[in-house]
């Protein structure tokens, strides 16, 4: 049987979950006799030699003219195309300046303007084509990006449960929060992959990644109200690494 | 543990005694487990006597709230904390097999049984009735869980009568509490100055009591034990259970349903952190690189969509028919299931709900007509 051509592509973010991916050394050793991996610039030197792709991980969003061309190219070469990360999947942290007035912000950064070529926004690559799926985190979690090649290799759908963070704290044991600290914390509407990291270590959840399943924002913004955060505090908490997935946008939007 | 009921009266130990029994209980091999102060909650660890136990601290509780402080000196003034027995007896992850070798090759290896010997102290009343819901559940039905069951079966109880509840407590109303009345092997109730009025409820708990150094129970002990407990009745909130279980069926539609679910996160904190939520779902885990693969028992919980994904996709797909689910099973359709009620008052799904939805609320709320 022929081995499946792996390619790995980034686009605009910190490279952190391409990270992720090197760091799972060990466990892909044991899958390098099983896939071809023929392009993925930040392990190897190889190019990409303009071929066709049985699986395409890309990792980051869509915020230049080049790139927006650029995931065109890849859609058409693969067959499976996965999303890794808050940058692909929901836009970034960069997706902050969606919105804002960017003309303002490449003149107070580079000392040569003129030479920047960006777009007005930060996208999530399913904005331009067609996702076959999208990995969450920033970063992704490693069991989660195992259990996809496990379960990509094997053919099955990944299991990478869309419920919340709460879900996994209570798991895992930990002491809650919100409730037996007042702390504020995304975790009930935050989508599971961390295993409820911050909560595990006395801070409340961040929402790296991003909407649940049936997330209720509003619910819980009312009651980070009540515990006592004003509103420029509950805008911040859903402006981050998710800024720009539809439910945190509207919710931040909401405490303007 | 099992055995005739005991027929020797009431005796009174104190710290010293409580130390002896629990390092015997540890000498015949047995996990001692105990209540334990960590992260601002109370929890259940390993203890090995009164100085592990959260001595004067007690429990504010509220929807979506909980706080220790300190008050009075009592080993066992703070209730319940976030999670119960449920964790040691029906974890949240339970292998149930794996497999070996390939093709003609595969072997099926059954998780082992866990036949550790253990000991839970400071059992509370709700909680021993959430046991019994358990045991009902998961041992004598049609399909009958054999590592619970020998988790139970190997577990001797040492039940703490309440002298204080919290406010989310609503055992009174349930039946359930807050003295214990079964399922215990030794039952203690604390007394003034750090000294407890201990009764057997089993042979095995009666022959651990007859070793211990104590005092037969004077009749004034007794009385201070028994207005302790009714000074814990009379603390708690009160739930109406008269004609609820038909009243949550025949009122499906009721404009509440809507409402809670504006509230509702969906969260599933309320499921995981009841002591009778007894559901399942199973994760299948297979190796990276060869054919291994093993199923794994997880929590379930009615408030995600997975739980009622059938094909073409979820049948529940709100929290308005999720919290309709929850309540509707606790309060209602678990007597048909099994003949009682699947709440046991204990209140943790009030506490540690998030936003503080009050399951003694949403049922008086459904009683009138309003939304
Ligand atoms: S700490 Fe956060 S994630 Fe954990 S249960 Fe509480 S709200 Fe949910
Ligand atoms: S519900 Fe009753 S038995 Fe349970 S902790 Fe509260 S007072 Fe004690
Ligand atoms: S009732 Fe509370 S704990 Fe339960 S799912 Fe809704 S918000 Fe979460
Ligand atoms: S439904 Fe709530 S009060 Fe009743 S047993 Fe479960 S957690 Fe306790």
């Amino acid at each position: 049987m022929r081995k499946p051509r792996l390619g790995v592509w980034k686009f605009s973010s910190c490279d952190g979950c391409q990270l992720s991916l090197l760091d799972c050394e060990d466990e892909l050793l044991a899958v390098a006799g099983a896939i071809d991996i023929a392009y993925f610039p930040e392990a190897t030197r190889k190019d990409d030699d303009g071929g066709r792709y049985d699986i395409a991980f890309v990792e980051g969003s869509v915020t230049t003219p080049h790139e927006a061309e650029l995931i065109r190219d890849v859609r058409q070469r693969a067959d499976t195309l996965i999303t890794l990360g808050a940058c692909a999947t929901s836009g970034g942290i960069q997706a902050l300046k969606n919105g804002a007035d960017v003309t303002d912000f490449i003149a107070a950064v580079y000392a040569h303007p003129d030479f920047i070529d960006t777009l007005d926004t930060a996208t999530p690559i399913s904005d331009h084509v067609k996702v076959d799926f999208e990995l969450r985190g920033c970063p992704i979690s490693k069991p989660h990006l195992i259990e996809l090649v496990a379960a990509t290799l094997a053919g099955r759908a990944p299991q990478t449960p869309a419920h919340s963070v709460c879900y996994e704290c209570k798991l895992a044991g930990h002491v809650c929060v919100m409730v037996a600290e007042g702390k504020p914390c995304l975790g009930p509407v935050t989508h599971a992959g961390c295993g409820a990291l911050c909560p595990g270590y006395a801070r409340g959840c961040y929402g790296c990644f991003g909407p649940k399943e049936t997330p209720n924002t509003a619910a819980l913004a009312a009651r980070l109200a009540g515990n006592g955060a004003d509103k420029r505090q509950i805008h911040r908490l859903f402006s981050t690494f998710n800024t720009n997935a539809p439910e945190f946008r509207e919710e931040a939007k909401a405490h303007e | 543990m099992s055995g005739a009921a005991a027929k020797a009266g009431p005796v009174v130990i104190d710290a010293g005694g409580f130390d002896a029994l629990i390092a015997a209980l540890a000498a015949e091999g047995r996990e001692v487990l105990g209540p334990v102060k960590r992260d601002g909650a109370i929890v259940y660890d390993a203890i090995s006597g009164q100085g592990d136990l959260p001595k004067g601290w007690v429990d504010e509780q509220s929807g979506g709230h909980y706080r220790l402080s300190r008050e009075g000196e009592a080993y066992f003034g703070a209730t319940l904390g976030p999670q119960g027995w449920k964790r040691v007896l029906h974890p949240p992850q339970q292998r149930l097999w794996r497999t070996e070798g390939t093709g003609e090759n595969t072997g099926i290896i059954a998780e082992p049984l866990d036949t550790a010997k253990r000991a839970f102290i400071g059992v509370r009343a709700c909680d021993l009735a959430a046991i019994a819901v358990q045991d009902k559940v998961l041992t004598e039905g049609l399909y009958k869980d054999p590592h619970y069951a020998a988790r139970r079966e190997n577990l001797f109880i040492v039940a703490v009568n309440c002298t204080r509840s919290a406010a989310t407590c609503f055992c009174t109303s349930m039946g359930t509490g807050p003295k214990a009345d079964k399922g215990y092997d030794i039952a203690l109730t604390e007394l003034e100055g750090g000294r407890f009025l201990a009764e057997a409820g089993s042979a095995a708990g009666e022959a651990r009591l007859a070793a211990l150094p104590s005092a037969p129970a004077t009749d004034a002990q007794a009385r201070e034990a028994e207005a302790g407990i009714a000074q814990a009745a009379a603390q708690q909130r009160r739930i109406d259970t008269d004609g609820l279980p038909e009243l949550l069926k025949e009122r499906p539609d009721h404009p509440r349903w809507s409402e809670v679910a504006q509230r509702c996160l969906n969260c599933a904190n309320c499921t995981l952190v009841c002591p009778t939520c007894f559901c399942t779902t199973t994760d299948e885990v297979t190796a990276l690189d060869g054919p291994e693969t093993e199923r794994v028992n997880r929590w379930g919980s009615c408030f995600t969509m997975d739980f009622s994904h059938v094909h073409g996709g979820a049948v529940r797909k709100g929290a308005k028919s999720r919290y309709r689910q929850w309540m509707t099973h606790k309060l209602g359709t678990w007597v048909d299931q099994f003949g009682e009620m699947g709440c046991v008052g204990c209140g943790r799904c009030i506490s540690w709900c998030p936003v503080g939805i009050d399951i003694t609320e949403e049922a008086a709320a459904l009683r009138g007509s309003g939304g």
